[in-house]
């Protein structure tokens, strides 16, 4: 700014303006230098015990033989979609992996993204219902939801650093804010799109506020609801080279250490290892979208 | 006769400027004004209408007319701006207008049933778990629940369905779910908003003979939502007719056809078949109002063709038919009756004007007397008063 200060030309009113600049920066700064040195313990705690629980589930998922694990995903796959096919691919794209040698990163993402899309819609899906029964709030919500969505991720990368150190924590912290806008909406347009009728019965028969959400709402909004657990994972999973940036372990790390090195060979594995992983999630997590039961 | 459910000054209002709208209500504004000047829109004003126990009472009108409203105002689906409505909940009448949560619901889950235009099943539950939807609301046992389900279905011809999930049935069967449902929760009122609207006109005419076939079993108290005159005559034994979010006329099926109170309500009944719904009560003129002659003779018809003796108990003695003797019989079996000029038919008050009207054409256009439950002369019909009742003159 200042360099150009002399080239610029500028008209008296347009100088008036900006003679003087609003410090947001700096009480940005102000307010997370506070954060910081009054509830430093705070975020640590929840810094470590994320890593402690993360961690842990990476371990033990490896323990496991990756064959047999991949055996017990496609199971699940079977399991929930009941398409022998899909099960089959599951298994492939899977072998695939291994033999790219990525299992470990593999295993790494899956708990972060199964992990954030797990919390974002435990934070997401009461949200939603709050703000379906409360539109004056929604209101106020949209605004904060739009600037999670739209404001560049490095941006708030800086003050999670600061806050919680590097590591899968702030990654999952991170994906969360990214992601749990998703869930809110869904769940939120679900619930305001249950037809009137079904709402009048519940209310004609004598339904309390809570009878009517768990026996009217909730199962009527419930394939928008599920719509919204794949479209949150597939945020979550494009969330995965920004994360390895402030250190989660995962398939963005050998991306990220790809695109440094200028490696082409390793950068393709990586990405169609994240691209194979992306398919399977979806697929898997598409529950409920036939028939509503 | 007791109220199950009674209006009395009902206001109801949408919109935010209620104040202004009730204002303008008072000062007798119509519909169109208060949406101009406030922005409200009224759904019924100064609704007065008591409801009495195991009758079928049809609120009838255009579409916008109010009668969902005023219906939906029972169990505060809507809620009046003003005024109270009264339910009856066992010995007591309650205010549903400004009862407590836990009162309406008891209204609602136990007293007051709804049937809806569009069903409003929920499609994730079978058959059996819609109609044991209001019984799971109000805590009722898994196995009182599935008896009580299993017997609602057999009354309406589905428990052969029960597993099925409700868009798999048809629009008629959707509906009888939807009786089942409001039906099991054992409520002595129902309400049906024009449940029978969205059906084609054959299943519709089977639901109506069928909901009145229960009716005559479960002695229910209905409040039945139509746009539908022939529907109303058929099923209600009391009509209410609105017009603009107010009531423009009360009464019984036959008060409305003969003495409609205004060009709305003539306009409504203009194409109504006045055979379905007179009975001969309905037009016959009073003994009181016919020629008396000597010895305790009346002349049945204006013309003076047939006359009865009747003597001090209000008993027919002797008839005459152009000056000869004659015996009088029921025209209940009027098909049955050789055509002779000796003999004069008699029908009861609740007999339809159609009978009578074959009775005369049977007997050469002879009057028809009607005689009472203890056969007593009460009056008579001459071809004049078939007439006028028919062309409405």
């Amino acid at each position: 700014m200042k360099k150009n200060e002399g080239t610029l030309a500028m008209d008296p009113v347009s100088q008036l303006i900006s003679s003087f600049k609003i410090p947001i920066g700096r009480w940005g700064k102000t307010f997370f230098d506070f954060l910081t040195t009054n509830f430093e313990w705070f975020f640590d705690s929840i810094a470590d015990g994320l890593t402690v629980v993360l961690d842990g589930l990476v371990d033990l998922l490896l323990l496991v033989p990756p064959v047999l694990l991949v055996a017990a995903i496609a199971g699940l796959a079977w399991y929930l979609q009941k398409s022998w096919k899909l099960a089959l691919a599951v298994a492939l794209g899977l072998l695939f992996i291994v033999n790219q040698d990525l299992w470990q990163e593999t295993v790494e993402t899956l708990v972060l993204v199964v992990g954030a899309a797990a919390a974002s819609m435990a934070i997401g899906v009461p949200i939603g219902i709050w703000a379906a029964h409360n539109e004056r709030g929604y209101r106020y919500l949209q605004p904060i939801l739009d600037l999670m969505q739209t404001m560049p991720t490095f941006v708030y990368l800086i003050p999670v650093l600061i806050l919680f150190g590097l590591g899968i924590a702030p990654g999952l912290i991170v994906t969360v804010i990214f992601a749990a806008p998703a869930p809110i909406r869904l769940t939120h347009l679900g619930i305001t799109s249950v037809p009137k009728p079904m709402i009048e019965a519940g209310e004609a028969f004598g339904a309390t506020k809570r009878q009517l959400l768990w026996k009217v709402e909730l199962p009527a909004a419930l394939p928008t609801i599920m719509a919204g657990l794949t479209q949150c994972i597939m945020l979550c999973l494009s969330m995965v080279v920004i994360a390895a940036l402030i250190g989660a372990n995962g398939l963005g790390k050998p991306v990220v250490r790809a695109l440094n090195s200028v490696n082409i060979p390793l950068g393709l594995e990586a990405g169609l290892a994240i691209v194979v992983l992306a398919i399977i999630l979806d697929r898997i997590s598409r529950i409920g979208t036939g028939a509503a039961k | 006769m007791t109220a199950a459910v009674d209006f009395k000054d009902v206001d109801i209002v949408f919109g935010a400027a209620r104040k202004e709208a009730l204002a303008l209500v008072d000062s007798g504004a119509t519909r169109q004004e208060i949406l101009e000047k406030t922005g409200a829109v009224l759904g019924c004003a100064g609704a007065n209408l008591t409801v009495n126990e195991g009758e079928i009472s049809v609120l009838m009108g255009l579409s916008g007319s109010g009668k969902s409203t005023l219906l939906r105002a029972v169990n505060l689906l809507n809620v009046p701006a003003r005024g109270n409505v009264m339910v009856k909940d066992g010995d007591r009448m309650v205010d549903v207008a400004a009862c407590d949560a836990a009162t309406l619901r008891h209204i609602r889950q136990t007293r007051v049933a709804m049937v809806f235009q569009q069903f409003g099943l929920l499609p994730w539950r079978t058959v059996a778990e819609n109609v044991g939807f209001g019984l799971e609301l109000s805590g009722v046992p898994e196995a009182e629940r599935k008896a009580r389900v299993e017997r609602q279905l057999k009354l309406v011809g589905l428990d052969q369905w029960a597993s099925k999930y409700a868009h798999e049935l048809s629009g008629g069967m959707q509906q009888r779910v939807g009786l089942a449902r409001a039906f099991a929760t054992e409520a002595p009122i129902l309400l049906m908003d024009e449940p029978f609207s969205a059906l084609d006109p054959l299943i519709r005419t089977k639901l109506q003979d069928e909901l009145l076939q229960l009716q005559a079993e479960l002695k229910k108290t209905i409040i039945f939502v139509s746009h539908d005159l022939e529907e109303a005559l058929k099923i209600g034994s009391h009509i209410t007719i609105m017009e603009g979010g107010r009531i423009v006329q009360t009464g019984a099926p036959e008060d409305i056809v003969l003495r409609p109170a205004n060009d709305y309500v003539r306009d409504f009944i203009a194409n109504v078949n006045p055979l379905s719904v007179l009975t001969a009560w309905n037009v016959m003129r009073d003994r009181r109002d016919l020629d008396h002659g000597e010895d305790g003779w009346v002349w049945l018809d204006r013309r003076k063709t047939t006359r009865f003796k009747i003597d001090e108990h209000g008993l027919v003695a002797a008839a005459e038919r152009d000056g000869k003797p004659a015996f009088w019989v029921s025209c209940a079996d009027v098909e049955a009756q050789p055509e002779e000029t000796t003999q004069v038919f008699w029908a009861n008050p609740g007999t339809s004007l159609k009978t009578v009207m074959l009775a005369m054409h049977r007997s050469q256009t002879a009057p028809v007397a009607l005689f009472d439950d203890q056969s007593r002369f009460v009056g008579a019909i001459g071809v004049r008063d078939v007439l006028s009742a028919v062309l409405r003159r």
